[in-house]
């Protein structure tokens, strides 16, 4: 029995009403944005006020087709932009307000990756992630090490550490990038795009790795896709985006409604209930033939 | 992969340092008149024992009043241009830039030019001239080097060829109208060049500039490979990258400034240097920034004694001997397109 479960008890029942329920950790809060493209034109894209919350060991996707505004809400809640109205907090902290390290220690944003300008050994790489943690000139910790190797461990990925980056095919660069930020040690993990060039089966490997870690390292995961399987296959909300909209909010069952998604993404699809109460997704080809 | 300890980091310069000290000794030995090295060991103790009342006159005259000043400017020059280079470099996030391909040693000559011809006679004001055009031609660079808001690796580089050969056609232009004036020759602040002695005047400030610019952006050597891996990705990791940037940016031009201000506009040193340390001991800012101040100086202490003894009695301009070592490596980055 933990700590804080022998808190609960002793309290008695007002807090049984909510027993699985851990605290809200991140809460966007009616969070809008606008980009302008010169001081006082009308703005050219709009992402209008969102609020979701997430808690601990939480896996939620950010849902949508090219510019229904995900990237805009990932930047919003690493904070590096400041929300036109509304806010978003972590754990009672505004994102945006607090300075590039703390942030750095508690956020941890994994971007599809951009090119390297010198070559670095994915060992390096990872401990990368320390920075934040480290002081001035920053020379590697014996901790810093074991932190970087256990983040190695952790995707699988300990025989990549003295390979160079520019070597490694793009599945295990994916998990390389996945180790730096978890050797960030965050409390959030956001992850914009993750799967962009990766094949059916690590992207399947990917999205069950985050499963696992979210449970055995307490992160709250925040996935960006434009993939509807994954989506409803593991994450446990979606926030459904559409030309700067936030549509719906909610467990993949209640968001995934066929007339919604199908004007969402413009594609003939068809959604069944699977067995654990998770919708499968069909594209509904139209034959050629059958057309006319 | 081993990580990086202040331990490895001691080593690599000590073993630098040993490299620079045997370079220093030939540097001082070759020349118009050779030295043979039993005379140069036994002058060299005279002086370590403060005994410098029985050099013969000759020796004093090429060792201590010609040579050693010329090695000592050398080594200064070529660590701020290495470090200026290696700066720029990760600034502007791509590998081939350099102050010279940049243009940016022709705006500090220029700044420089124009500051002896205007009011030659305000102390300092030839090395404040030099830095505020190393500046300005950076920022210009900067700006025309962008396409639709993005910083485009290759229109960087021309915006920067294009300014240099602009710029070193207003120097020519300058110099030839105002001939006659007491300024260093064309090639001086076109290839750069050596053979004028630092003046008393600026050796403090000098040295006070180089150790603040380098140190500057050592501060920020840890920020800096973060910043190689991509800006949006440092902020993520915890960067503070509008601060490093004019950091880096204010130190880099301040290096240049002072460098070209002292030896004209001596080129490829701030390419060549940084990318033959990176393949020695890879590409971590922290071991770069220290290394390149020690490669960047046995560089040019070697190009410089290269210079002086080839044609033997005329000597090249040093900037000459840079281009034809840095030159080809250039071409060969380019076609490579690291990493």
């Amino acid at each position: 029995m933990s700590a804080s479960d022998t808190h609960r008890t002793v309290l008695g029942h007002a807090r049984d009403t909510q027993p699985s329920e851990p605290p809200v950790r991140l809460n966007v809060e009616q969070a809008s944005y606008a980009y302008h493209a010169r001081g006082n034109a009308a703005p050219v894209f709009t992402l209008s006020a969102t609020s979701f919350v997430a808690r601990q060991r939480e896996i939620v996707s950010i849902l949508g087709p090219n510019a229904s505004g995900k990237s805009t809400l990932v930047a919003l809640i690493a904070g590096a932009l400041k929300p036109l109205s509304g806010r978003v907090e972590l754990e009672g902290f505004e994102t945006s307000r607090l300075d590039p390290r703390t942030r750095a220690q508690r956020i941890a944003v994994v971007h599809q990756e951009s090119p390297l300008l010198f070559p670095t050994r994915a060992g390096e790489y990872v401990l990368q992630g320390r920075h934040p943690h480290g002081k001035s000139l920053r020379f590697a910790t014996e901790e810093d090490i074991v932190i970087a190797d256990n983040a190695l461990a952790q995707v699988g990925a300990k025989h990549l550490r003295d390979r160079w980056m520019h070597e490694i095919s793009g599945g295990e660069k994916q998990r390389i990038i996945l180790a730096r930020a978890l050797a960030q040690q965050p409390i959030l993990l956001l992850l914009d795009e993750p799967t962009l060039h990766l094949d059916i089966g690590a992207q399947v490997e990917l999205l069950e790795r985050l499963q696992q870690l979210a449970h055995e390292n307490r992160y709250t995961v925040i996935v960006v896709t434009h993939e509807l399987s994954l989506a409803a296959e593991f994450a446990d909300q979606v926030v459904l985006l559409h030309k700067g909209k936030c549509l719906r909010v909610g467990t993949p069952a209640e968001v995934f409604n066929r007339e919604l998604l199908e004007q969402v993404f413009e594609a003939p699809l068809d959604i069944a209930i699977g067995p654990e109460g998770r919708p499968r997704v069909h594209i509904r080809g139209v034959r050629y033939s059958a057309r006319r | 992969m081993k990580p990086l300890t202040f331990r490895r980091l001691a080593w690599i310069c000590g073993s630098l340092l040993v490299v620079l000290f045997a370079a220093i000794v030939l540097a001082l030995k070759l020349g118009a008149v050779p030295i043979s090295m039993t005379d140069l060991v036994v002058n060299l103790a005279r002086v370590a024992v403060g005994q410098s009342a029985q050099l013969p006159t000759e020796y004093r005259l090429i060792i201590f009043d010609l040579r050693l000043p010329r090695i000592v400017l050398g080594m200064l020059v070529g660590g701020a241009l290495s470090v200026s280079g290696a700066g720029f470099q990760a600034l502007l996030r791509n590998p081939l830039a350099d102050p010279y391909v940049l243009g940016v040693s022709s705006g500090a000559a220029l700044g420089a030019i124009i500051a002896l011809i205007a009011a030659p006679q305000i102390p300092l004001v030839t090395p404040a001239a030099a830095f505020l055009g190393a500046t300005a031609t950076i920022a210009a660079v900067y700006f025309l080097g962008r396409r639709e808001g993005q910083l485009d690796s290759t229109t960087l580089l021309l915006a920067g060829i294009i300014s240099a050969s602009f710029l070193s056609a207003l120097i020519i232009f300058l110099m030839t109208t105002l001939a006659g004036r007491e300024l260093r020759g064309m090639a001086f602040w076109l290839m750069g060049d050596l053979s004028t002695p630092l003046p008393p005047s600026l050796r403090w400030i000098f040295g006070v500039g180089l150790i603040i610019g380098v140190g500057a952006i050592y501060t920020t050597a840890a920020d800096l490979n973060l910043i190689a891996t991509g800006e949006r990705e440092a902020m993520h990791l915890g960067v503070d990258v509008t601060r490093v940037k004019l950091v880096v940016y204010i130190s880099a031009s301040l290096l240049t400034g002072l460098a070209v201000a002292v030896s004209g506009a001596i080129g490829y040193v701030g390419l060549l240097v940084p990318h033959v340390m990176r393949l020695l001991f890879g590409s971590d800012y922290r071991v770069l920034i220290p290394t390149s101040v020690i490669g960047g100086a046995i560089a040019i202490v070697v190009a410089d004694t290269l210079a002086r003894t080839v044609v033997a009695p005329t000597e090249l301009p040093v900037g000459a001997m840079t281009a034809l070592a840095g030159a080809p490596v250039f071409i060969y980055l380019l076609r490579r397109r690291l990493p």
